[in-house]
């Protein structure tokens, strides 16, 4: 990695995906758009510890970016079969229209 | 050991039966059950007595430890002496008497299982207070009768003016009950027991005390517990009252039995009460002053269960007197004739208005004699015992006490044999008023059943014979040495002159020309009516501290205390919590968007707080 980039150039990048992450979850309606607005947070926060782990040449950024992918990977599984399944039983993707369980 | 725990465990064995299975059963088991518990407390009272022969020391039975604090040890301990002996007798016998003229006299009524379950209750409790061997044993006897008693005049539930009766007797009962309390509280401390046994000998070697002191002091809060459970001045006003519960009840627990536990209280502790010169002065006083008073309210009465009622509170005053004099075993003696004739006198009270289907008002009576002649029969022994006529019980007792009273200070004796004449003037004047002139009612009067005159006959033969034939102060002397000095017969002429008197006096006013009374009545005017209306000590107690009790509670404890403080408190954690959850609900919207920018904006500001904590962005 060239030395020349600064770390603070990763974090700003970081937080801007993260912002992303954030603003797609809030605004949008369709599940998948939700779902993957949550996928860009995760990785944002992946960036973050890669960073600090490269500058502290410290190992333990590297092990929780992975248990971190670990997790992605499995809720992607669940979550996508849930919203097939939301799919198949209402034929709508958004996610106001899922709302049986409120009061 | 002679098993005396048989004794109040046989009536317990009968309320347990009643009370708990009795509603299923028909009359007939109930009254047998309730019948039989009481009389096998008799026979074995009778069986124990002439097994321990003659009881020149008291025979005390230990069951076990109640408990043990320091060195203060409580046990269950039974006792019997002669005192005990005599109380037992008059509790189990004329207990059983009244049970059997109770099945005739409550046959009609509702909750028949419950009034017999009450009634073995009772036997129960006193029986555990005659027993006790300590004064917290006799004292569970003691708020175990308040109890019973106060369950029995409440017994009509439907009547407001019993349940009224009921609470005013059981909380008149509470003021003295504190005396008891204090007082054995002042025993436990400077005594380190509470049994009779170790008490008294701690005591005996003590000096007479000459004024206010620690014996003084015991003696006057146990007179205290005295005055409130036997109904003398100033505690009496609730036994008028108790008469709103059946008649049985107020023939064995108000007139009997319970109310004379004080008497008897006072007789057991004559130790601590002899060697204070003061306290003795006291009970004679109250004992009079009690004795005067109530026999003048009992003269203008029209109810005559209130006649008998107040008659119950001046025999009692008769009774305290003999104990302010010295005399406890006259006052026993007494204690032992009138559970006889008064008894009898409430229990023909009650087959009187039975046969009147529930009239007690003199004035709807009268004639009576030739249409229930056994009822007058029986009720004429009591008449002529408490009138103290020579030959029947009450002469023999009430002479005793007088003699007495004599002995100690001679102005107790006029007033009381003054008392003794109003006492014979009355009872003749309620005798008169029911049975002689012509009928004054409607309701057609008929004879009470075998199971109801039986009683009365057996009890009208110990009215008569009770006085000679047991000679209690003559028994009762091992514990309370016999009075000395010359047996005066002046005075018992001068007390026999009153009581026939009191009985002329009220045949002439009476039967030959029965418009004196109102031309009396008339000409003392305000008088008559402060009497009549009980010197109106009701309304006294109810204005000085009835009702600012009331209105103090209801502005202060009621309105201030509580509606204002506690509800204040509760209600206003209430009305925050909701104040605060009204806001919070805001935030749940139900909309996961919602929470999603709620949780980023707490981070930004959380951030932000830790940052300015960690000393600003550098």
């Amino acid at each position: 990695m060239p030395t020349s980039v600064p770390l603070n150039w990763y974090l700003i990048l970081s937080a801007i995906l993260f912002g992303l992450g954030i603003a797609g979850f809030v605004f949008r309606r369709n599940i998948i758009t939700v779902f993957m607005s949550i996928e860009l947070m995760l990785n944002a926060v992946n960036l973050s510890f890669i960073s600090f782990s490269y500058q502290l040449r410290h190992v333990d950024g590297h092990i929780f970016s992975f248990f971190v992918m670990v997790v992605a990977a499995a809720e992607a599984a669940v979550g996508l079969a849930i919203i097939l399944t939301v799919f198949k039983n209402r034929a709508t993707l958004a996610i106001d229209d899922v709302s049986s369980m409120k009061n | 050991m002679q098993h005396l725990w048989l004794i109040p465990l046989l009536p317990l064995a009968g309320f347990l039966i009643n009370g708990l299975i009795g509603k299923r059963l028909p009359n007939f088991p109930v009254s047998v059950i309730a019948v039989a518990s009481v009389a096998l407390s008799f026979g074995w009272v009778l069986k124990t007595l002439s097994a321990l022969g003659p009881l020149e020391t008291a025979h005390v039975e230990h069951y076990y430890t109640w408990f043990q604090s320091g060195t203060l040890n409580v046990g269950v301990d039974l006792a019997v002496d002669r005192l005990t002996a005599v109380m037992l007798l008059v509790v189990t016998g004329v207990g059983l008497l009244i049970h059997i003229y109770a099945i005739g006299y409550m046959a009609h009524e509702g909750g028949y299982y419950r009034f017999f379950s009450y009634m073995n209750l009772f036997m129960f409790f006193m029986l555990t207070l005659v027993l006790g061997a300590n004064f917290l044993l006799m004292f569970v006897g003691w708020e175990g009768v308040g109890l019973c008693s106060y369950l029995l005049i409440g017994f009509y539930t439907l009547k407001k003016s019993a349940g009224d009766a009921a609470k005013k007797a059981f909380i008149v009962n509470r003021i003295g009950d504190f005396g008891f309390s204090l007082a054995m509280f002042l025993v436990v401390v400077n005594f380190g027991s509470l049994d009779f046994q170790k008490v008294f000998d701690a005591v005996r070697p003590m000096p007479v005390e000459q004024s206010a002191g620690l014996l003084t002091a015991i003696a006057l809060l146990f007179f205290v517990g005295a005055t409130g459970k036997s109904a003398q001045v100033p505690l009496y006003v609730w036994l008028p009252d108790a008469m709103e519960g059946p008649t049985p009840v107020s023939a064995l627990i108000h007139a009997a039995t319970m109310v004379t536990a004080g008497v008897y209280m006072t007789a057991r502790a004559s130790v601590i009460f002899e060697r204070s010169p003061m306290a003795m002065d006291v009970v004679a006083v109250v004992g009079v002053v009690t004795a005067a008073m109530a026999a003048t309210i009992g003269i203008t009465q029209f109810d005559i269960k209130k006649v008998f009622a107040y008659s119950t509170v001046s025999q009692l005053g008769y009774m305290f007197i003999a104990c302010g004099a010295g005399a406890f075993s006259a006052g026993i003696y007494h204690l032992v004739t009138h559970a006889f004739f008064k008894a009898l006198l409430f229990l023909g009270a009650g087959s009187v208005i039975h046969a009147l289907g529930g009239e007690q008002d003199l004035r709807h009576m009268g004639g009576l004699m030739k249409k229930i002649p056994i009822t007058f029969g029986v009720l004429a022994c009591a008449w002529l015992a408490i009138s103290g006529v020579p030959g029947f019980s009450g002469f023999y007792s009430k002479d005793e006490i007088l003699m007495a009273a004599h002995h100690s200070s001679p102005w107790i004796y006029w007033v009381g044999v003054v008392t003794a004449g109003m006492t014979a003037f009355y009872v003749s004047r309620a005798m008169f008023l029911c049975f002689f002139g012509s009928y004054r009612g409607h309701h057609h009067p008929h004879e009470s059943p075998f199971v109801m005159w039986g009683p009365l006959g057996v009890l009208a033969v110990l009215s008569v014979i009770g006085g000679w034939c047991f000679n209690v102060p003559h028994y009762l002397a091992p514990m309370f040495p016999l009075a000395e000095g010359a047996h005066d017969e002046t005075l018992v002429y001068i007390s026999v002159a009153f009581g026939l008197g009191g009985i002329a006096l009220a045949f002439l006013m009476y039967v030959v020309s029965p418009g004196i009374p109102d031309v009396i009545a008339n000409a003392l005017g305000p008088i008559y009516r402060l009497v009549y209306h009980k010197y109106l000590v009701d309304e006294l107690y109810g204005a000085v501290i009835v009702s600012p009790l009331v209105n103090g509670s209801r502005a202060l404890l009621w309105r201030f205390m509580d509606a204002g403080l506690i509800d204040g408190i509760v209600n206003g954690t209430a009305t925050m919590s909701r104040t605060v959850g009204g806001v919070l609900r805001l935030f749940q919207s139900g909309s996961i968007r919602s929470y999603a920018a709620w949780v980023t904006v707490g981070c930004v500001v959380l951030l932000m707080v830790l940052g300015v904590m960690a000393g600003g962005v550098q």
